[in-house]
C-alpha cells in the first residue's frame, strides 16, 4: 500500500545512543528508524554536537560550536534523566563553555530553544515532533518559526521522575506549556495518558497512547562467568536492572529480597545500575544483613548486560512510576521470565508477564518464589514471554505515529491553503 | 470449590485454602448465593411448573458432589427444590466423580472411588442409584466408556462433536469401542449451543430465539433421527444467560411447543436407553470433551502451568491413600475439581476469551501460583501425617493392643 503523501518530519531530541543516559534515546532511535524504513524523511536535531551519524536519518546539531567537548563530558550534558541539580553550574567556569553546553540542565534547556528558529528554516518540514519537556521549548519555537504543528512526545512526566508528588516548579510549567502548545500529545501508556490527564488538566481527547517498541535481537552473549558458578552449586539469581531512583523502587527490591530469602536461601539478587539512591540502598542491603547475597555490578550495558541476562531465573521490575519501561522487554527477548509493577505502561501491553502493585511485597516475593521453585510456570513465561515480545516492534509504532502525522497535516492544510479541498467545495456548491 | 488467594506464607500455618470471605469471585458462599439467586432457584421453579402442567416433560441433572455439599451448607432451599423436583419422578440424576475431576484421565482406582461416592451421596440425598453416567466436562473416550460399564452402568454421555461423528449423526445411540452393553449418547451441538452459548446473541441470524422457533428446528429432525439430546450447563438459565434475555420464558414456553407436534416427546437417558437400539458402533480413541472449540482436553491440560499443578497433584495421591487421615484426603481430592486447571489455562490469554470471563483470578499464573503454594502446604500435612503414622505403628510394636484394651 502507497501512501499518497509522507509527513517531512523535524524531530527535536535530547539524546541518541550510544550518547544516552536512558530510555529516551533509544526510544528516539527506535522511532526514527521505523519511521525512516516506512519512507518518512526526517532529520534529528540535537542539543550539541556529538560525533553521530546512523543511516537511516540526518542530524542537526543546535548547537556547532561544541566540537571541544569531549566524549566524558557528554554523558553528564545528556543526563537529563538522572537528576535535577538544577542550580549547580559545575562546568561554567572549568571549561569556559557558553551556557548552551555548560549551563544548568534549565539554562540548556533554554538555549535550545534559542537555536530552534533557525533550524526550523533551514530544515523543510511537515509536521514537528518533540521527545520530552527537554525538547518542548525547543518544539514550540520552531512552530512558531515555521507554523508547523507541534507533536508532543510524553516518554516521563516530572511526577514519574520524582517519584512523588514533590515536583520542580519549572519543570512542571514547561511542560504543561509543551501540553498547551501542541497540536497532539503522545502518551508512551495509559498510564502515562492519565497523569498527563490528571495532574496537567489536558483533555483526553488531545492525548494518543502509542506503545514503545523494541528491535528482536536474539540474545546470543554467554553467561556471565561468576554467576555461572553460582548457578552451578545450585543458586538462583533474581535480577534488578535500572537507574537506582526512587522511581525504579529500589527499595521494594531489597525488601522483597529478605521475603524470599526466608523461603528460598541459595538465592543471589544482582543490580545492574546506577543512581543517586545506590548508597542508599547499599546501605539497606547491609543493614538487612543481606550483603553476602547483594552483587551490584554497576551500569552495564550491551553484551555485558546480556551476559547477566544470561544467568537470570527472574527479573524484577518494581517501579514505583514507570511510564513505559523498556527493560524487561529485553530481559524477555533474552527469555528472562519477569515480574513488572502494575504502575507501569508496559504492564498493559503484556499477557506472558507476573505482574504486582510495587508494594504489595507479600505478592511480589510469592511470584517470585513461585518462579524459583515451579519450572512448569518459570518455561511457561520464558517461551510464550520470548514469542510475546516479537509482536511488541517499533513498526508498529511509527505506522501509528504517521496516521497522526497525516492526520494534524489534513487539519492544517485546511486551514492554511485557501486552494484546500474544504475552501474548494465552498466555492463551487452547485457541483 | 475455588482456592482463595494463597500465597507461599500461608504454607505450614494449618490455614484452610478455600475459605476466601472477601464477597468476590474467589468466595465460595458468595458465589453459591449468587447463583442460587439468579439461576438455581428461579430455573428449578419454572422446571416444577413445567412439570406440573406437562406430564410428559423430562429433565436430567448431573450434579457434583461439591457442589451438592455446598448446597447443603450454604442454600439448603435449592437442595431442597431439587429434591422436590426428583420426586415428581420425570427427573433423573445421572452419576458422576463427586469431585467434578480428571481422574477418569489420571487414575482409574481414584476415578472408582469418587464415582462411588457420587453414588452414595446421590442416594443419601434423592433416595436413588444412577444408572447412566456422564464425565466431568463431558470427556469421553472407548477407555472412559468401559470404566463405566465395569461399574455397572448401562449408559454413558459424551459430546457429539463432528471430528469424532464424521457422517453420522448425532440423533442416534451408538455403542462405545470396546463395550458390550453400555450405550452411548450423544450431545447435539448445534441445537443446545443454540440456546447454551447463541440464545442472546443479537448477531445471530437465529435471534430472538423463542420457544417455537426452537421447536420447529427439533422438528425438522423428525424421521431421521431417534433423539435429540441437549446437554449443557445449568448456569445457562439466569447467569450466563441473563433472565432478561427471556430465558426463562423460553423455558417455560418450551415443553408445550415442543409438544405441539405429535411426533415429539419428552424422555430422560435411560428411557431413551430402554426405548432404542444401537444404530452402530462409534470408535473414540482419543479424549473428547465440550470445552472450547477444540472439543478436546486443551482446556485443562495444554500449558506447562497445567501439566505441573495436575502431575503434582496426582503424584502426592500415591501416598496420601495411605494415610489415615479423612481431612486430608478430603482435601486433596477438592484439589482435584477441574476448574483449578481451567483457570491456569492460556491458550486464548491474549484474546481474553471465555476463560478469562469465568476465571476469578486475575491471570492464569494466579491461579497457578495459588494453587502451587498449597500444594507444597499439602506436602508438608502429608509428611507429618506419614511420621505421626510411623511413630503409632512404633508405638504398636512395643506394646502389642490387646483385646482387653480395645
Amino acid at each position: 500500500m502507497s501512501n499518497p503523501k509522507l509527513p517531512n518530519v523535524l524531530m527535536f531530541g535530547w539524546e541518541f545512543p550510544p550518547f544516552n543516559s536512558g530510555g529516551l534515546g533509544v526510544a528516539c532511535e527506535g522511532i526514527s528508524k521505523a519511521l525512516s524504513a516506512s519512507g518518512v524523511p526526517l532529520t534529528f536535531v540535537l542539543p550539541f554536537k556529538i560525533p553521530i551519524t546512523v543511516p537511516w536519518c540526518k542530524f542537526a546539531f543546535a548547537n556547532e560550536s561544541s566540537e571541544s567537548v569531549e566524549e566524558s563530558q557528554i554523558s553528564t550534558l545528556f543526563a537529563g534523566y538522572q537528576s535535577h541539580s538544577l542550580d549547580t553550574n559545575v562546568y561554567t567556569s572549568k571549561y569556559g563553555l557558553p551556557v548552551s553546553i555548560s549551563g544548568s540542565l534549565i539554562e540548556r534547556v533554554r538555549a535550545y530553544a534559542l537555536r530552534a528558529p533557525a533550524i526550523a528554516r533551514k530544515h523543510p518540514h511537515s509536521v514537528i515532533h518533540a521527545h520530552d519537556w527537554l525538547t518542548y521549548p525547543a518544539g514550540i519555537a520552531a512552530k512558531e518559526a515555521s507554523g508547523r504543528p507541534l507533536v508532543a512526545h510524553v516518554h516521563a512526566t516530572e511526577f514519574d521522575r520524582s517519584g512523588s508528588d514533590n515536583v520542580n516548579k519549572e519543570i512542571y510549567n514547561i511542560e504543561l506549556e509543551g501540553f498547551r502548545r501542541a497540536d497532539k500529545i503522545v502518551a508512551v501508556s495509559e498510564w502515562t495518558k492519565n497523569k498527563v490527564v490528571s495532574k496537567y488538566g489536558i483533555k483526553p481527547e488531545k492525548i494518543k497512547v502509542i506503545y514503545n517498541g523494541i528491535e528482536f535481537n536474539n540474545n546470543g552473549a554467554i553467561i556471565e562467568q561468576n554467576l555461572k558458578k553460582l548457578k552451578q552449586n545450585g543458586a538462583k539469581i533474581v535480577l534488578f536492572v535500572g537507574r537506582i531512583t526512587m522511581q525504579k523502587g529500589p527499595d521494594y527490591f531489597v525488601t522483597m529480597a529478605e521475603k524470599v530469602l526466608a523461603h528460598e536461601p541459595n538465592t543471589f539478587f544482582v543490580v545492574s545500575g546506577s543512581g543517586d539512591m545506590e548508597g542508599e540502598m547499599i546501605r539497606q542491603v547491609a543493614g538487612r544483613g543481606l550483603s553476602n547475597k547483594f552483587i551490584f555490578c554497576g551500569f552495564l550495558r550491551g553484551d555485558e548486560l546480556n551476559r547477566v541476562y544470561k544467568a537470570a531465573d527472574i527479573f524484577v521490575m518494581p517501579s514505583v512510576s514507570e511510564p513505559f519501561g523498556l527493560v524487561p522487554l529485553e530481559a524477555m527477548i533474552s527469555e528472562v521470565p519477569v515480574l513488572v509493577s502494575k504502575e507501569s505502561g508496559v504492564s498493559e501491553i503484556l499477557s506472558s508477564a507476573l505482574k504486582s502493585h510495587f508494594w504489595d511485597i507479600d505478592d511480589m516475593s510469592d511470584k517470585v518464589i513461585s518462579v524459583l521453585r515451579h519450572r512448569g510456570l518459570q518455561n511457561h513465561l520464558s517461551v510464550n514471554g520470548k514469542e510475546e515480545v516479537k509482536a511488541i516492534h517499533w513498526k508498529k509504532a511509527s505506522d501509528s505515529l504517521i496516521s497522526l502525522y497525516n492526520s494534524l497535516d489534513n487539519a492544517f492544510s485546511m486551514f492554511l491553503l485557501p486552494s484546500s479541498p474544504a475552501v474548494a467545495r465552498t466555492q463551487v456548491p452547485y457541483l | 470449590m475455588r482456592v482463595r488467594k494463597y500465597r507461599i506464607f500461608d504454607v505450614g500455618d494449618g490455614s484452610p485454602y478455600f475459605n476466601d470471605q472477601s464477597g468476590t469471585s474467589l468466595d465460595n458462599k458468595a458465589i453459591i448465593e449468587k447463583v442460587a439467586r439468579k439461576c438455581y432457584l428461579p430455573a428449578n421453579k419454572v422446571l416444577l411448573e413445567n412439570i406440573k402442567n406437562n406430564p410428559e416433560f423430562k429433565i436430567s441433572f448431573s450434579i457434583s458432589g461439591v457442589a451438592l455439599e455446598q448446597f447443603e451448607k450454604y442454600a439448603p432451599d435449592v437442595l431442597d427444590s431439587f429434591k422436590a423436583l426428583v420426586q415428581t419422578g420425570n427427573v433423573e440424576i445421572l452419576s458422576e466423580t463427586y469431585y467434578h475431576s480428571l481422574s477418569s484421565i489420571y487414575s482409574e482406582a481414584e476415578f472408582i472411588n469418587q464415582v462411588s461416592l457420587h453414588r452414595k451421596k446421590i442416594k443419601d440425598l434423592f433416595g436413588v442409584t444412577p444408572t447412566v453416567f456422564r464425565n466431568t466436562e463431558l470427556i469421553y473416550s472407548n477407555d472412559i466408556a468401559q470404566m463405566a460399564e465395569k461399574m455397572g452402568y448401562r449408559g454413558i454421555l459424551a459430546e457429539g462433536a463432528d471430528h469424532i461423528l464424521g457422517w453420522r449423526s448425532p440423533t442416534f445411540v451408538y455403542k462405545p469401542t470396546g463395550t458390550e452393553n453400555i450405550k452411548l449418547l450423544l450431545k447435539h451441538y448445534r441445537l443446545s449451543d443454540d440456546v447454551a452459548f447463541r440464545f442472546s446473541q443479537k448477531s445471530w441470524e437465529g435471534w430472538p430465539l423463542t420457544a417455537s422457533k426452537f421447536a420447529d428446528w427439533v422438528s425438522k429432525h423428525n424421521g431421521s433421527g431417534d433423539t435429540i439430546n441437549l446437554f449443557m450447563d445449568y448456569e445457562t438459565f439466569g447467569e450466563h444467560q441473563w433472565e432478561d434475555t427471556g430465558i426463562f420464558e423460553f423455558l417455560k414456553y418450551l415443553p408445550q411447543e415442543i409438544l405441539k407436534n405429535p411426533d415429539n416427546n419428552f424422555a430422560t437417558p435411560s428411557e431413551i436407553i430402554d426405548k432404542y437400539e444401537v444404530k452402530g458402533e462409534l470408535d473414540v480413541p482419543n479424549y473428547v470433551s465440550w470445552a472450547d472449540t477444540e472439543r478436546d482436553l486443551s482446556a485443562w491440560i495444554s500449558n506447562d502451568l497445567q501439566r505441573e499443578a495436575l502431575d503434582t497433584v496426582y503424584a502426592l495421591g500415591k501416598d496420601i491413600i495411605h494415610i489415615d487421615d479423612p481431612e486430608l484426603i478430603e482435601d486433596w481430592r477438592r484439589l482435584q475439581t477441574s476448574d483449578h486447571f481451567y483457570y491456569m489455562c492460556t491458550k486464548y490469554f491474549n484474546d481474553g476469551d471465555v476463560h478469562k470471563y469465568f476465571s476469578p483470578y486475575e491471570s492464569p499464573y494466579e491461579a497457578f501460583i495459588a494453587y502451587m503454594n498449597v500444594m507444597q502446604d499439602m506436602r508438608l500435612r502429608l509428611s507429618n501425617a506419614q511420621k505421626k503414622q510411623e511413630h503409632e505403628v512404633a508405638l504398636h510394636k512395643v506394646k502389642p493392643l490387646r483385646f482387653s484394651e480395645v
